[in-house]
């Protein structure tokens, strides 16, 4: 293996943990303010990939568009979802069991979503064609599959995005001080309730233009969201559950890992890499790279 | 005895009528499919059952239980092809590799808690999946044998399938009663209730856990295996790895409901052949109906009924248990043993020693280089204003909590770093400044937890409960749930518990904290007649004027520090507790008034 094979390798691996960072982002937004692990994360990722898809087919948007126009659908659903569903399991009595209802809650959302979608849409896979996925970008001995890059950039922008909307903007603030004491928030007159609406609203947007992003460069089909709901649990846990910067950063190692686990073990075995960086990473610093421990007594 | 037979009786009842309900639908039912569904009813009762054991009695929730499914249906699968190893032998191997896997899984994941657990568990059936299709086996038929067939559990009539699924299911129903009357249900209960609390009862937390683990892992592999001869024939990742199989795990689990033997049958009972039916009727129009049945079920029952179906049918047939606490009589004083004179027992002997304990969080030095002694006998007072560090303090005495330095001797003996539940063992209980029950088991079960540390079998425990209760003035209440007890009765409960462990000391934090007039006479009197019993008392309080009357000797905290120690009256008149307490200005008042 030559030195340039390393540098391929770890710039594969960051251009698709790119996608996987702005995934995360929105599974930690909804951990981090609603402390909901949110399991249907993943079908609402597919559902971006199959409007994108629309959007693509119907009325030829550019999917690195179409996966911005997914947001605002998505946050609506997502506002709807936390409405109709999420609120009844929040809010009453021991949090670990309200921890496992929503959890639960979630999961069967999500075998919903994946099962009516092969019902509806049929089982069958999809892509998208774009000029650009089949080029490459050429530095030297690199090369750089255009449409990753392009996803890539994408990804990097509205994680951006967010980093300015939590920061800079009251709404944003809001949305910190709930998250980071949901009592004194609502003491200081925030209505913490709205703010877990609107956090699962950004976190299904976020998602689903992750999807949007994905669906340039990877087949569409119903059951794709179990292969990257664990991915995006593998990089929030590695960030620190609830951490957004955590998040971004998990999501990127994750790509790496993947991509440098084909140095060493074969493409069949490439996701045993992030499975066992998982396990070590909660067996070592539950708390993740960049969470705060919990006090546990 | 009369009574243990008429318990056994009442225990079997529901086990004959089981293996009777059984026997007759295998025999009366006639089509090949309907048998069929009898057989995945059971296989997914038995499978909700083992997941019960680990998720439901001890709450740990499990999302990766069908490594041990797929463990069991491949090592049996893999055994007869490579070895010609009958299944009936393969599957008990089987069993020992998932026990195994149990083990090597529960050791570094039971460090996690709740959530954690949960997704850290999701990790290994995947890993296991992506391993089996690495290795090539995506997919593996078992071999057709026609001579002795019944030697390789190959049958051709399906009511052999109905009954051997049907003895699993009775022999984990059995396991599942069995563990729910013993000490480790109880236990297993308890640290789902809460952890800590019973952790300092004396339960070894990480051993439960580990025993009720590896309990719930042997029987997914011994279905497993049969569920491989009887229904899939070839055996695929998917198929035994897959997240199908933990899905209807769960769902015949929670929507039966969780923690009980008689949830994961009610909820199989309802879910499998419902969704079998709609699969056989609409499933090739509809693919995939099967997994909106399964999904639309987790939906509704957090939503609507969280607990599962028979704890809301049961609620609404026995009532909740926690009466109104207006309709008790309030507990009387027990009667103080006027003739103990004060501090007669006291000889002198250290029981704990505090040896230069410091302890601090995030650089807030909580305790700093503490000493002191214990001795047998006497009443120790602990006292401090609010954030002296007192708690803190009991936390390193009791184990909770490992000082940066200094050193605890029980009895000469060091006991630092020694898990809570080993120095409860040791004879050293507590009680909490926030009560910490077990808000789902009554007050004499509660009781129990603490009781079984002494004695393993339940009926010992239930009466040395019991025992405990009527010592402390509470059986009036034994059988009501603490949440509708007062104040004063959750208190007298949790010292009960306390005492069921049988310590020779008890730390107790506030015990007077948000009770009346009434009934801190009450608690004074029980704790005066604790020590006339033998019972060596270290006890906290921020008030003053109740301590000075009860305790015979009195340690200050300040900030961490230890500032004065000695005899009620001269503590009280020392000038850094005077300042501890009111600050500098009143300690000059204090001393103008002397002067």
């Amino acid at each position: 293996m030559t030195f340039a094979d390393l540098v391929q390798y770890v710039a594969t691996g960051l251009l698709v943990g790119g996608v996987y960072a702005l995934m995360s982002i929105g599974l930690a937004l909804i951990f981090g303010v609603m402390r909901v692990v949110n399991f249907a994360q993943g079908d609402f990722m597919m559902l971006g990939m199959y409007l994108t898809y629309f959007f693509a087919i119907g009325y030829q948007v550019d999917p690195l568009l179409g996966a911005l126009i997914t947001i605002p659908p998505f946050f609506a659903l997502g506002l709807l979802v936390h409405r109709v569903l999420l609120v009844r399991v929040t809010g009453g009595g021991d949090p670990q069991r309200e921890m496992d209802a929503q959890l639960i809650l979630t999961l069967g959302l999500s075998l919903i979503i994946t099962n009516a979608t092969t019902m509806i849409l049929s089982p069958m896979p999809r892509g998208i064609r774009t000029a650009y996925a089949t080029q490459a970008f050429a530095a030297g001995p690199i090369l750089v599959n255009q449409a990753r890059a392009y996803a890539f950039l994408m990804a990097l922008l509205l994680a951006a995005a967010v980093y300015v909307f939590l920061t800079r903007t009251d709404l944003g603030k809001a949305l910190r001080a709930a998250a980071d004491d949901p009592e004194a928030a609502g003491y200081q007159g925030i209505n913490v309730r709205a703010m877990h609406g609107i956090a699962f609203g950004v976190g299904i947007g976020l998602v689903a233009a992750a999807g949007g992003l994905l669906a340039t460069y990877h087949p569409i089909e119903p059951t794709v969201a179990v292969n990257f709901i664990v991915l995006m649990f593998v990089a929030v846990v590695l960030g620190g559950l609830g951490s957004i910067p955590g998040a971004f950063v998990g999501g990127l190692l994750i790509g790496l890992v993947q991509s440098l686990t084909l140095l060493v073990l074969p493409f069949q075995l490439q996701n045993v890499g992030v499975f066992i960086a998982f396990l070590l990473v909660l067996y070592l610093r539950p708390q993740g790279l960049f969470g705060q421990r919990m006090r546990s007594v | 005895m009369p009574t243990t037979l008429s318990r056994r009786a009442s225990a079997l009842l529901p086990f004959a009528l089981l293996a009777l309900a059984g026997l007759v639908l295998t025999f009366a039912i006639q089509e090949r499919y309907h048998h069929r569904i009898l057989t995945l009813t059971l296989v997914w009762a038995t499978m909700g059952l083992s997941w019960n054991i680990i998720s439901g009695y001890a709450g740990q929730i499990s999302f990766g239980h069908q490594a041990f499914f797929g463990i069991g249906a491949y090592v049996t699968i893999l055994l007869i092809v490579h070895l010609g190893l009958t299944p009936w032998i393969g599957m008990l191997v089987g069993a020992a590799a998932a026990v195994l896997a149990a083990v090597l899984i529960g050791f570094p994941t039971f460090r996690l808690a709740g959530i954690y657990f949960a997704l850290a568990t999701l990790a290994y059936p995947l890993i296991l999946r992506i391993f089996m299709d690495f290795l090539g086996y995506q997919e593996v038929a078992i071999p057709m044998i026609r001579e002795r067939a019944w030697v390789y559990m190959q049958f051709l009539d399906p009511r052999a399938y109905n009954l051997l699924v049907l003895a699993a299911f009775l022999a984990v129903f059995w396991l599942s009663h069995a563990i729910e009357r013993s000490r480790l249900g109880y236990w297993l209960r308890a640290l789902k209730e809460n952890e800590p609390a019973a952790e300092a009862m004396g339960v070894d937390t990480f051993r439960c856990k580990m025993a009720a683990y590896m309990l719930s892992a042997a029987p997914p592999a011994i279905i497993g295996a049969i569920y491989a001869h009887a229904v899939l024939f070839v055996v695929t990742p998917d198929a035994v790895f897959g997240l199908l199989v933990i899905v209807q795990t769960l769902v015949v689990c929670l929507v039966g409901g969780a923690g009980s033997k008689w949830g994961p049958l009610l909820g199989a009972a309802i879910m499998v052949p419902l969704s079998e039916t709609l699969d056989m009727t609409l499933g090739d129009r509809f693919p995939g109906i099967q997994g909106i049945v399964y999904g639309a079920a987790l939906v509704l029952v957090m939503l609507f009924a969280p607990e599962g179906l028979y704890w809301r049918f049961r609620g609404l047939l026995v009532g909740r248990r926690s009466a109104p606490a207006a309709a008790l009589q309030p507990i009387a004083s027990p009667q103080p043993d006027a003739a103990a004179p004060r501090a007669v027992a006291t000889d002198g002997t250290p029981i704990l020693e505090a040896h230069g304990v410091s302890k601090a969080f995030l650089g807030l030095r909580a305790v700093e280089d503490v000493s002191f002694v214990v001795r047998q006998g006497e009443i120790l007072g602990i006292i401090g204003p609010n954030g002296a560090g007192k708690t803190t303090l009991f936390n390193v005495l009791n184990g909770f909590l490992l000082p940066e330095s200094g050193e605890v001797r029980h009895r000469g003996q060091p006991i630092t770093g020694l898990r809570p539940n080993r120095i409860c063992r040791r004879g050293i209980g507590r009680t909490f400044q926030v009560v910490r029950a077990f808000p789902h088991l009554t007050v004499l079960e509660n009781v129990m937890v603490g009781a079984f540390v002494r004695d393993a079998a339940e009926p010992d425990a239930r009466a040395r409960a019991s025992a405990a209760l009527a010592r402390i003035g509470l059986e009036t209440r034994a059988d009501l749930l603490p949440t509708g007890l007062t104040t004063l009765d959750l208190r007298l409960m949790e010292l009960a518990r306390c005492m069921a462990t049988a310590p020779e000391l008890v730390l107790l934090d506030e015990p007077l904290a948000g009770l009346g007039r009434d009934g801190i006479e009450v608690m004074m009197a029980l704790i005066r007649r604790l020590r006339a019993e033998g019972v060596t008392v270290a006890i906290i309080e921020h008030t003053m004027h109740a301590l000075v009357r009860l305790a015979d000797r009195l340690v200050v905290l300040d900030h961490g520090r230890l500032i004065a120690e000695g005899p009620p009256a001269q503590v009280t008149r020392d000038p850094a507790v005077i300042e501890a307490y009111l600050g500098k200005r009143w300690l000059r008042h204090a001393e103008g008034l002397r002067a």
